[in-house]
């Protein structure tokens, strides 16, 4: 492991819940560390599952994906969609060779800033113990 | 050819506090395609939209990015200022480095450069591929939908209805008026509630633009805004409305008297077919289906008449002089057109029963702030009169304990629930007057009166009422000698006190009512983790939410005190009336498109549209293709991800772009 590496994480956030989290936690200054890069989606429903392999391609060391709670979903079942696709995703990866630690799925709602920055710092923590991907 | 221009914001020094904007502005220069990069001290501001307005026409600029706060708060202020230059709106990219860079990273300005740098360069590659596009316009029904019948909702409906459109509310209960209805004064003026209430319950109920549907509910919203389609579930009151007259012969005669009222807090009773309170919109019962005997009866006889018979009673139908009674009326589902919701859900004070060290409603002389309105009220169940429901003797020692249900972590009530303080004042005020000899003792954290003849009020409770008050959450309530001893410490004189009292009044906290996050659900409106609902913004949208056309008010969204939900459905009123003042509605044209030469016709985005938004077409030879509704889209995106020779695409949030903004990472 490498001491003080710095992990690339992307993360696709819906618009409506996620994204307005991520948000909250900027207008209520809760820090959290700088090596997220966030891409709005209008939904999670939205990620193309071919998003994440290209994000992991590329060389990302971990890949967030965040959308409304299940039942929360501002267009009734985009995350539930989400979830499903998900699940398919997770033995590809695998299949891959990508560690499952480095890919997560989670439901952050408009009011959970600090919440998002938690799971930030957890992820960005989990993926500096991992360090750099083996290629 | 891409000519991108890029304006980076200052924000006073909200961004370039922590972001060091020169070297942002180095990098962004380099960046492909990027013919301009400056800064602003606030670009939203007039001279900052000047700036971008006229560097657009100076440089011949054909994309924007503007680096600053989220898009959820600027993106339309900027896309005008793109109109305002002759560019077409929607070839604008944001790139938050506020909220998700400078405010969450300042104690390491380099690496929050470094990043801001980064979300540039995405937004960069992202603007690349925006396309200009026309908004559409669609018709707006000019018809609201208030949802809840307190003092919001009747306000909100009020205002729309004079505005000139159509307004139905529907209420829960089988009356309007909401908790209002039930205090008996309010505070800080004295003004009797029920006074300053019920004529604006009566002028809506005879508003020739609104329809009152009591003993209603939301079942389903469809649709979006200007058109929402919203299935109502019409409750049986079995009284036919038209017919009845409201002259109260059959709750007078009708033999079942011991039902606990819910109106009166279960300190009163009322019949199987009732009016929760004289003065209830509209005056007209309804009957109490799992309470009325000759109900009983007719579901005794369909289950097959086993166990003891019910009396046939029918004396309401027997006595009725107008024959309103209508036993085979049933529950119905109606569905309704609207352009516009106003959410006006309201509260509930929370229920203490886990307080414990409280006795948890197991001593009756332990009683909440709203039962103790009901004993205080002239119409209430005790005519005004103050007892103790225990033996019905006069209190003379009555101790209060604020922030039940309030202020509470270890139960999951953090929050200040803001009238608890002035209505506890209040009643101090209040039962002095009724008896000068009633002493009050109230147990505070602290006394928090902001607001207007607020602190004047309470000191009117200390001096003139004479209430003392001991600062200190009470441990424990415990019966001694037909009394309450109430326990605490005194946080002032840092000893433990106790207070022997006839009567103890929770000052129980608010809550959404029960059900708000099923309605929240039902409207798509985000709630939080206590259920209020959530405003767009808590500053500068207070009653608008991030879903177009539905609008909040009232303590539905927070703790609220009476002018505050006033003000609040009157501001959703004029949101409404804003709307309706409009022919036709602007909407987004960021909508997913087909490209029929790629489609194969497989429809799995036809199954998977969660608005019924795609249809599907024969071309001339014979294949089928997807076709996108535009008017029904939504632009969730959900039929992009699912369709796999990539032949629909979002249009601002395209498969390319996604890609590109994290490829530009890497470059």
């Amino acid at each position: 492991m490498a001491i003080g590496y710095e992990p690339r994480i992307i993360g696709f956030l819906c618009n409506w819940c996620s994204y307005a989290g991520a948000d909250l936690a900027g207008t209520s200054r809760i820090a959290y560390p700088p090596n997220l890069r966030i891409i709005r989606v209008p939904c999670s429903g939205r990620v193309d599952p071919l998003f994440v392999v290209k994000s992991f391609q590329l060389g990302a060391d971990g890949v967030l994906i965040a959308g409304c709670h299940p039942g929360d979903c501002h267009y009734a079942e985009g995350n539930y969609h989400a979830r499903r696709r998900i699940a398919l995703l997770r033995p590809f990866l695998d299949y891959l060779g990508i560690e499952k630690q480095r890919f997560r799925l989670e439901w952050v709602s408009a009011s959970e800033g600090k919440r998002f920055s938690e799971i930030v710092s957890d992820f960005t923590e989990t993926l500096k113990r991992m360090g750099a991907r083996e290629t | 050819m891409a000519r991108i221009g890029v304006f980076v914001c200052h924000c006073g020094t909200n961004i370039a506090g922590s972001i060091n904007i020169p070297k942002v502005l180095e990098a962004v220069q380099k960046m492909p395609m990027v013919v301009l990069a400056i800064d602003n001290k606030y670009s939203c501001s007039e001279p900052g939209q000047a700036s971008v307005r006229e560097s657009i026409i100076e440089n011949d600029l054909n994309r924007v990015v503007i680096a600053a706060c989220s898009p959820r708060m600027h993106e339309s202020t900027f896309r005008k200022t793109l109109a305002s230059a002759g560019l077409n709106p929607y070839l604008l990219e944001i790139a938050n480095i506020r909220e998700q860079c400078s405010w969450v990273h300042s104690d390491n300005k380099e690496t929050a450069t470094a990043k801001a740098i980064e979300l540039i360069r995405m937004a960069v590659a992202k603007v690349i591929r925006h396309e200009p596009l026309q908004p559409r316009q669609v018709p707006i029904t000019k018809r609201a939908l208030v949802i809840g019948g307190g003092i919001t909702g009747i306000q909100a409906a009020l205002d729309i209805a004079n505005a000139g459109y159509e307004v139905v509310v529907v209420e829960r209960e089988p009356t309007i008026g909401g908790r209002m209805a039930q205090l008996d004064k309010t505070f800080p003026t004295l003004d009797c509630s029920a006074c300053i209430l019920t004529p604006k319950m009566v002028d809506l109920a005879q508003h020739p633009k609104i329809r009152l549907m009591t003993y209603a509910e939301v079942k389903n919203v469809k649709g979006f805004i200007g058109n929402f389609e919203v299935e109502i579930s019409q409750k049986a009151k079995k009284v036919d409305h038209l017919k009845c007259t409201g002259c109260g012969i059959c709750w007078q005669k009708c033999p079942v008297k011991k039902i606990p009222s819910e109106f009166d807090l279960g300190l009163g009773t009322r019949p199987a077919i009732y009016i929760p309170f004289a003065q209830a919109v509209p005056p007209k019962p309804v009957i109490d289906r799992s309470n009325c005997l000759y109900i009983k009866y007719l579901n005794w006889v369909a289950a097959g008449q086993e166990g003891k018979k019910p009396p046939e009673c029918r004396a309401c139908e027997k006595l009725c002089p107008t024959g309103a009674i209508a036993w085979d009326q049933a529950d119905d589902l109606v569905t309704e057109k609207f352009g516009a919701i106003v959410v006006a859900a309201g509260y509930q004070t929370c229920d203490y029963s886990h307080y414990q060290e409280y006795g948890g409603g197991a001593y009756p002389d332990v009683i909440t702030a709203l039962q103790l309105e009901r004993l205080m009220s002239a119409s209430g169940p005790t005519g005004g009169e103050i007892i103790r429901p225990s033996d019905g003797s006069h209190p003379k020692t009555v101790a209060f304990i604020c922030c039940v249900g309030s202020r509470d972590k270890q139960r999951g009530k953090p929050y200040c629930s803001k009238v608890c303080c002035m209505y506890t004042a209040k009643h101090a005020i209040m039962l002095k007057e009724h008896d000068p000899e009633i002493q009050c003792y109230i147990f505070y954290i602290d006394v928090r009166a902001g607001g207007k003849d607020f602190e004047e009020f309470y000191l009117r409770a200390v001096e003139e009422a004479g209430a003392t008050y001991i600062k200190g959450r009470p441990a424990k309530i415990y019966p001694q000698d037909n009394k309450l001893v109430v326990r605490s410490e005194d946080a002032l004189l840092g000893k433990v006190v106790e207070v022997t009292a006839d009567l103890v009044v929770l000052a129980t906290g608010i809550e959404p009512s029960v059900g708000a996050d099923q309605l929240a659900q039902t409207l798509k409106v985000s709630y939080d983790t206590y259920n209020f609902m959530v405003e767009a913004h808590p500053k500068l949208r207070p009653v608008e939410t991030q879903t177009d056309g539905i609008f909040v008010a009232g303590a539905c969204v927070g703790p609220r005190d009476i002018p505050e939900c006033v003000a609040q459905g009157s501001a959703a009123a004029v949101k409404v009336a804003a709307l309706f003042s409009q022919d036709t509605l602007t909407t987004d044209p960021l909508i997913a498109v087909v490209n029929q030469a790629r489609c194969i016709g497989c429809l799995l985005c036809v199954a998977i549209c969660p608005f019924k938004a795609i249809d599907y077409q024969t071309t001339r030879d014979r294949r089928l293709i997807a076709q996108v509704n535009e008017s029904l889209c939504k632009a969730c995106g959900l039929c992009i991800a699912a369709c796999r020779p990539k032949a629909v695409d979002l249009r601002g949030f395209t498969n390319q772009q996604i890609l590109d903004e994290v490829t530009s990472l890497w470059l």
